[in-house]
């Protein structure tokens, strides 16, 4: 800023440029009205910028922007105070409870907003069509690293991850490798569309993510044990709670925003007509007793 | 010259010299073929949805949908983000050139370090300007002003914003525009100056009414190529204050902005079905290509220009 | 010639100074003149602050002051009134500024969620290890559920793992396929445009090799991702689809310019003399250019090389969208690899402000900073001794 100061003064022309800074600039506190930020998980993103769209569709006067990056950049920015809502796909951890209320004194009000089978896509030429959650963990922490180990063809296994900033991976490494690292020669991707290109592409390709973009590679059923059915991540199966990798997906808000447009965006999202866009967009509705 | 030497040519087949030639030829000629080739791709894939509609089209409904999809939003995010580093970077970046060609000592052990210190900056990886703007221009001078201004309670500045982005951008290529600046500075016959000053006019008369206003191609050479660089670079943004989705435009200084490199990222990976969007990608790239190729041409054209006005000159 | 133009030049400021001595005193040039000289000393201080703010985030790490320790002792939330404030400020890793503006209620509240924070916790062997402590960035360490010792960058798990040696590996190993890929390319390039083409075909080429620096990397980033990589495959038909081939080929036809523009401009400096010597000697252009000119030319060359080597390892978006990211310890570049641009560009929003993994990355941001400071510096200094001495030789 010094900077601009300095040239203003000293050369006529920027004079005329500062003045069209500083008018810029005071409009920029007036703007704050009717503007909501949304930031943070990958999986969230598609969801919430449909949500914003038709939602601005009826509320004209509010304007919605989102930031995706990451359910990890969801809650540094909510803490931060640079974002309304924090999107994520895996609950909160106490860390992050923590550095909110140094931040603003409260714990961040947490809402479910939908539910989402968390697929696991291999590429339509694999032979494979379901696995355990063991033989699951073996490859995704590099235990297992052929496929004929889990009864496909003689290859090597490649495995698609996702960038650690995601709510997705979090889950998958907590509820699957339980708690384990992913093995190293993982390919690291920026989205899960990025996994699904990947497998769509690689006959040995095993890769994880949101149901909803599975797209051209097939969903695999899951076994809990060697010994139970497999299970397809469908939404009859997601929602009774068969299907073993099921999560909710949420939203976070700082109590004391939670009023006025933030509120009824947020109460609007879990109606009917929100839930509705969930469906749309390949995820899961809530229960009805959850959306209160 | 290398003409006249046509008539001694040997009469013996040199087989080495017409092989390296056919060689480090068909290296070039490889060059320029992939060049072409990536070109091509984009032109091919990226014509069909390239339209008025698409190039003015908002993201107020469907972003990924093929039929609907528009860039407007990513065309003025860009603009609004080079627009405010020009406003930064060319008179600060003009003045610094002017400073170190007219009144520094240019044997001075200082100027030297500082003419090698700005040309070393030209080679700062873009992520390390990202780095810098999160690190100085949001969490400092930002958060400093929050501090201020609103008591260190809500944060209006301390966050990514479309001014900490052209700011990053603007320290990003101040040496594109001092390097072209001081060229053409000295570039300018002294006789200029010389009869500017036995005129009796001041020395910075001589500067603002004689030397710049010679040197002024140069210098709009130095911000076109610096706009076309910033133009397409992605990595200095990520922090600073670029965002997946607005609904509407930039309004202010301290809003959030698109763009259309980062949304050619977006696209890349992060769509919901990336084989189903890839003609939006196509098209944004093609958008993006034109910009920063449409911004290089002009400056090739008026550095082209300068040159034979100077040529007419002597 | 170089004498007479420094008279001039002397003589000039003396001219200079003269004048405005000469002069009746006028203020607001005066202030006008301090004005651009502050100006230009506050552009140049940027320049300077870069390294200075990006230290300073990385500083913490550097000195051996952050602690990622995971292990951490848990207080009852209703002992509240037992701990002194010192006690329950140092407890709650508040500063003291914090601490005075919380109410009773605000402390409490955190010492709750610092309990469930302690239940939470997966007991670990290494829970007390401070993971970014030197020894562990550089060297390898048998974590649980690891067989032997290994090097791991794994930012986001209970035991936080810093090992930076993958990363520094990906990015050599991208930076050395781009340069095998371009340097033969784009010196052959160079000599054949500045040597042997002639000079119709010199007019068009240069700038089409030129327009190559006008693509912006992420647009190269898509056509690897999308283009590239599935081109190479089908040649190579290697495991992983993104890989550092890819990566590296695609950063190559990025730096191809920057090499070339740098080798043809110290090949053309070289005298023409030099040259038409040769060929009066009986030699053909080839020879001339392959004997006389490249070496009279050869630490152009060689700045060139290290200008690129430079620009190759500070590139993000091309390896962030192309080389599958994967920070493996491996040497074949037909493994993904994980660089330290692209570690950065893809963490960096999601780590903590100011926590330990921020730190992490500005440190390795500064590592960054310093390798390409230094290249350029190289790179510059000898292309300016090269000039020189082909300046004074001509002579």
């Amino acid at each position: 800023m010094g900077v601009i100061g300095k040239s203003g003064s000293f050369m006529k022309n920027s004079l005329k440029k500062l003045t069209v800074i500083l008018t810029l600039a005071a409009c920029a506190l007036s703007a704050q009205a009717g503007k909501i930020t949304i930031k943070g998980s990958d999986t969230l993103l598609t969801l919430a910028q449909k949500w914003a769209e038709i939602y601005m569709g009826a509320h004209s006067e509010t304007k919605i922007s989102v930031l995706g990056g990451g359910s990890g950049i969801g809650f540094a920015a909510l803490q931060g105070q640079q974002t309304d809502l924090a999107n994520a796909s895996r609950k909160i951890k106490s860390t992050e409870i923590e550095a909110c209320i140094k931040a603003f004194g409260k714990r961040p009000t947490e809402y479910k907003v939908c539910l989402d089978g968390l697929t696991v896509y291999v590429n339509q030429e694999n032979p494979v069509k379901e696995l355990t959650l063991e033989q699951l963990e073996g490859i995704f922490t590099g235990k297992i690293k052929n496929w004929k180990e889990v009864g496909g063809n003689d290859a090597a296994i490649t495995v698609y991850s996702r960038e650690n900033s995601s709510g997705t991976y979090e889950f998958f490494k907590e509820h699957v490798l339980k708690g384990k690292d992913f093995v190293a020669s993982a390919q690291t991707m920026q989205g899960t569309s990025q996994v699904v290109q990947g497998v769509e592409n690689d006959a040995k390709a095993i890769g994880y993510g949101g149901a909803s973009y599975a797209a051209k590679t097939r969903a695999l059923g899951i076994k809990k044990d060697s010994s139970s059915p497999a299970i397809a991540p469908t939404e009859e199966n997601v929602v009774k709670g068969t299907y073993p990798i099921w999560r909710y997906l949420f939203v976070y808000v700082n109590p004391s925003q939670d009023k006025g447009e933030i509120a009824s965006y947020l109460t609007w999202i879990r109606s009917d007509e929100g839930q509705k866009v969930v469906k749309q967009e390949g995820y899961y509705p809530l229960p009805e007793a959850l959306r209160k | 010259m290398s003409h006249s030497n046509q008539q001694f040519k040997r009469k013996t087949f040199d087989f080495s010299s017409w092989f390296f030639t056919v060689l480090t030829g068909a290296a070039t000629y490889l060059i320029v073929s992939i060049l072409a080739v990536i070109l091509l791709n984009v032109l091919i894939s990226g014509l069909p949805r390239f339209s008025w509609r698409f190039l003015t089209g908002g993201t107020e409904r469907d972003m990924f949908s093929v039929a609907n999809a528009g860039v407007w939003p990513m065309i003025v995010g860009t603009s609004i983000r080079v627009f405010v580093m020009t406003l930064m970077v060319v008179p600060v970046g003009v003045i610094t050139a002017i400073y170190l060609t007219e009144y520094a000592s240019s044997i001075s052990f200082l100027t030297r370090v500082i003419r090698g210190a700005v040309n070393n900056l030209a080679g700062v990886p873009s992520i390390v300007f990202g780095l810098f703007g999160l690190g100085f221009f949001i969490s400092y001078v930002g958060k400093g002003l929050d501090h201020v201004f609103y008591a260190g309670g809500e944060s209006h500045w301390g966050k990514p914003a479309v001014i900490w982005a052209a700011l990053t951008l603007a320290v990003m290529t101040l040496p594109v525009v001092i390097v072209a600046t001081e060229e053409s500075l000295r570039s300018i016959q002294p006789g200029l100056r010389e009869a500017s000053l036995a005129l009796g006019a001041t020395k910075l008369q001589t500067i603002f009414k004689i030397v710049v206003p010679q040197a002024m191609p140069g210098i709009l050479t130095g911000a076109i190529l610096a706009i076309g660089r910033a133009a397409g670079e992605v990595a200095p943004i990520l922090f600073t204050g670029v965002a997946y989705y607005m609904a509407d435009l930039p309004h202010s200084l301290n809003d959030l902005f698109m763009d259309l490199g980062f949304h050619t990222f977006i696209l890349a990976s992060q769509s919901p079905n990336i084989e189903q969007t890839k003609p939006i990608l196509y098209s944004t790239v093609l958008t993006l290509l034109l910009l920063t190729f449409g911004l290089n041409f002009i400056a090739v054209l008026v550095r082209g220009r300068m040159r034979a006005a100077r040529r007419s000159v002597h | 010639m170089q004498e007479t133009a420094n008279n001039l030049e002397a003589k000039r400021s003396i001219g200079w100074m003269g004048l405005s001595r000469g002069h009746k005193a006028r203020p607001l040039e005066w202030l006008i003149e301090k004005g651009i000289f502050l100006v230009a000393i506050s552009a140049i201080l940027v320049v300077f602050l870069i390294f200075l703010f990006v230290l300073r985030e990385a500083w913490p790490i550097f000195s051996g002051k952050a602690n990622s320790a995971a292990a951490r002792k848990v207080i009852p939330a209703d002992q509240i009134d037992k701990l002194t404030p010192a006690q329950l400020q140092a407890y709650l890793e508040l500063t003291p500024d914090e601490f005075n503006k919380k109410d009773k209620e605000t402390l409490k509240l955190l010492m709750e969620v610092k309990e469930e924070a302690g239940k939470e916790a997966v007991p670990d062997k290494d829970e007390a290890l401070n993971t970014t402590e030197w020894k562990y960035i550089l060297k390898p360490y048998a974590w649980t559920g690891y067989s032997k010792p290994e090097y791991i960058w794994q930012p986001i798990s209970n035991i936080k793992k810093y090992n930076i040696i993958p990363l520094i590996i990906g990015s050599l190993k991208t930076t050395l396929v781009a340069l095998l890929f371009s340097v033969p390319l784009s010196i052959a390039a160079a000599i054949y445009v500045s040597q042997l083409a002639n000079p119709k075909v010199k007019e068009w080429v240069k700038p089409a090799i030129e327009m190559l620096s006008g693509i912006p990397s992420v647009v190269m980033g898509v056509f690897a991702l999308l283009v590239l990589a599935t081109f190479l495959q089908t040649i190579f038909h290697y495991n992983s689809r993104l890989n550092a081939l890819v990566a590296g080929v695609a950063l190559g036809l990025a730096i191809v310019p920057v090499i070339f523009s740098i080798a043809e401009d110290a090949l053309t400096s070289v005298p023409r003399s030099y040259v038409q010597a040769a060929l009066a000697v009986g030699s053909s252009k080839w020879q001339a250019a392959w004997q006389v000119v490249l070496p009279a030319a050869l630490p152009g060359v060689f700045a060139a090389v290290i200008l690129g080597f430079g620009r190759a390892i500070g590139e993000t978006m091309i390896v962030l969208l192309a080389s599958g990211n994967a920070s493996i310890m491996s040497a074949s570049i037909f493994d993904s690899t994980r660089s330290i641009t692209s570690t950065i560009a893809a963490e960096l929003a999601e780590a903590v402000f100011g926590g330990h993994h921020y730190g992490m990355l500005f440190m390795i941001g500064t590592l960054l900073f310093g390798v390409t400071f230094v290249s350029n510096l190289m790179g510059e200094y000898i292309m300016y001794r090269l000039k020189s001495r082909l300046e004074g030789k001509q002579k």
